[in-house]
């Protein structure tokens, strides 16, 4: 069976609504990762000591989540529907081919890896 | 400190034959009351400046970036320690010559502690033991060093900073010292400074600005005609070492009464306690309101500046103000320091915890608000001593600056300013988190 990397990026404070809703259909790992970023939020200016600057990268949460293709859809849908705000900066997630997966412990590889 | 060490020695040798007849009867509470409780306020006052130096180092340490905080707490402990060294060797006894010319006394008197045990009859009664007396001023002239180096932070070499300091402490500092505190020409003249807004705080204020300016700014903070701030790396510790600052800052205008025998004595130490909580409490409100009408949202760096520029400001004089007079002093040290921090930056000088606003110009500001609460002051009189530590102080720190900057180079090359001095200077991180786990 063909194995999917699920990369998004969200909003911060949206991580532990967003882990408890994946793991409630079934995911039972991800990887995450404290990053910042710039899309069509782009950034804001912050004033220190009196000058103002452009703060052009704004936090953001990355999370990683490798799935047996059956389950890549329902997944991108969990996480577009929780981490949705409707307000700009709600972030992105992408979908990619996994060519091989092996959990290290056992040596098992792909869907079995998970 | 408005008693000069003449008086008090003239004092002594005078009071010598009348304790010489006593001599049979154990002295009373009387005679030797005021010697205990003087050396026990210079001792109290004396720890609680000496934690002013962590004061410094948390505030220096939280407003530099993440890659110099190793480097600047070596620079504070290590400008302390000098400091200790370099006070005991030549500054102390040339700050507190005794009977001198009035402008230099003599270099190379290292300091000698009163005998174990000194008998009541050959102890400064009417003082304080010496040792009191020698840790109190030594803890102030580490503070003239703090702030220095604060404003210097993130690309000026170890070394040659703690040249400077040497030189610093153990003979600028005492020279100009000597002219006020030390019964020199100033203090004839009127010149009234109670714990040091000038003696200290501006002395050191005068220095950072040599260096600053010799030294220029760091890489990147100002270009094309922009200031490009860059932010601290811990404003929890800039706030902690604040509020240490606040609090060693009883001990050093409450213990510059030097005197705690008498009612009236402690009576005043604890009037300078709240007129310096005032002040520092009206700078740190003026700076927060300030930044919130100007930038539209206040800015902490700025009120801590505030609180600082409010107890510089009372420095001069602590005793005299009432708790309004204070309030008032102290908000306007606050006004100084958010509209010259900005006017620094204009002026391409690069100081990166406001050490200058904040000791300089307040300092200067202090010194002058004198004249409204104490009658015995004269503004020529206070402008000419302001002059007088602001001309000798940078001359001789510009030339002692130029000097190093020709000997073995004052600042980093580019490459290790912009890696950070932790990794290339010290070779230690102070986060270094990713290392090794």
């Amino acid at each position: 069976m063909q194995v999917k990397l699920i990369i998004a990026a969200i909003k911060p404070f949206k991580l532990e609504e967003v882990r408890e809703a994946l793991t409630s259909i079934g995911v039972r790992g991800m990887m995450v990762t404290e990053i910042k970023g710039f899309g069509s939020q782009s950034g804001h200016t912050e004033i220190y000591r009196g000058a103002e600057y452009a703060v052009n990268f704004v936090p953001k949460v990355k999370l990683e989540i490798v799935v047996a293709e059956s389950m890549a859809d329902q997944v991108v849908e969990t996480i577009s529907s929780t981490a949705k705000t409707d307000k700009i900066g709600d972030g992105k997630i992408f979908v990619l081919d996994v060519e091989s997966a092996m959990r290290v412990r056992t040596g098992e590889t792909n869907a079995d890896a998970l | 400190m408005k008693l000069s060490r003449i008086v008090l020695a003239t004092a002594v040798l005078a009071a010598v034959p009348t304790l010489g007849i006593a001599q049979e009867e154990a002295p009373g509470f009387d005679e030797i009351g005021p010697y205990i409780m003087t050396t026990l306020l210079f001792c109290m006052a004396g720890f609680l400046v000496f934690f002013m130096a962590c004061g410094f180092a948390m505030l220096e340490g939280g407003l530099v970036r993440s890659k110099n905080v190793t480097m600047q707490m070596t620079k504070n402990i290590a400008l302390y320690s000098v400091a200790a060294i370099m006070y005991w060797l030549i500054g102390f006894n040339l700050m507190y010559p005794g009977d001198f010319n009035g402008y230099v006394g003599s270099f190379f008197v290292p300091t000698v502690l009163d005998p174990v045990g000194v008998a009541a009859a050959d102890a400064a009664l009417d003082y304080a033991s010496v040792g009191s007396d020698f840790f109190f001023q030594l803890v102030f002239v580490a503070a003239t060093a703090s702030i220095v180096s604060g404003a210097l932070a993130e690309r000026i070499k170890l070394w040659p900073f703690l040249f400077f300091v040497v030189v610093l402490t153990g003979v600028m500092y005492p020279i100009s010292g000597s002219w006020q505190w030390g019964g020199g020409w100033l203090s004839e003249m009127g010149f009234s400074d109670f714990a040091g807004s000038t003696v200290v705080h501006s002395v050191g204020g005068w220095a950072a600005l040599a260096g600053a300016i010799i030294l220029g700014p760091r890489l990147g903070k100002y270009k094309d005609g922009q200031v490009n701030p860059m932010p601290g790396s811990n404003l929890a510790l800039a706030t902690l070492g604040t509020f240490i600052l606040w609090l060693g800052w009883f001990g050093f205008n409450g213990g510059s009464q030097l005197a705690m025998g008498t009612v009236g004595d402690v009576s005043d130490v604890s009037r300078i306690f709240a007129n310096t909580n005032m002040a520092a409490a009206a700078g740190a409100v003026t700076a927060l309101i300030l930044t919130q009408i100007l930038y539209k949202k206040p800015d902490l760096t700025m009120v801590l500046n505030g609180a600082l520029a409010g107890l510089v400001s009372i420095t001069a004089e602590p005793l005299a103000p009432t708790l309004f007079g204070a309030l008032w002093i102290g908000a306007i040290g606050g006004v100084i320091v958010v509209f010259t921090v900005p006017m620094l930056d204009k002026m391409k000088i690069d100081d990166v915890v406001g050490a200058i606003p904040v000791h300089l110009f307040a300092g200067i500001w202090g010194t002058i608000a004198v004249i409204f609460y104490n009658g015995d002051a004269s503004l020529v009189t206070q402008l000419t001593g302001i002059a007088a530590y602001g001309v000798f102080t940078f001359v001789a720190s510009l030339i002692v600056w130029i000097i190093l900057k020709g000997i073995m180079g004052i600042r980093v090359g580019e490459e290790e300013e912009l890696a950070g001095l932790d990794v290339s200077e010290m070779g230690m991180e102070a986060y270094p988190d990713f290392s090794k786990g």
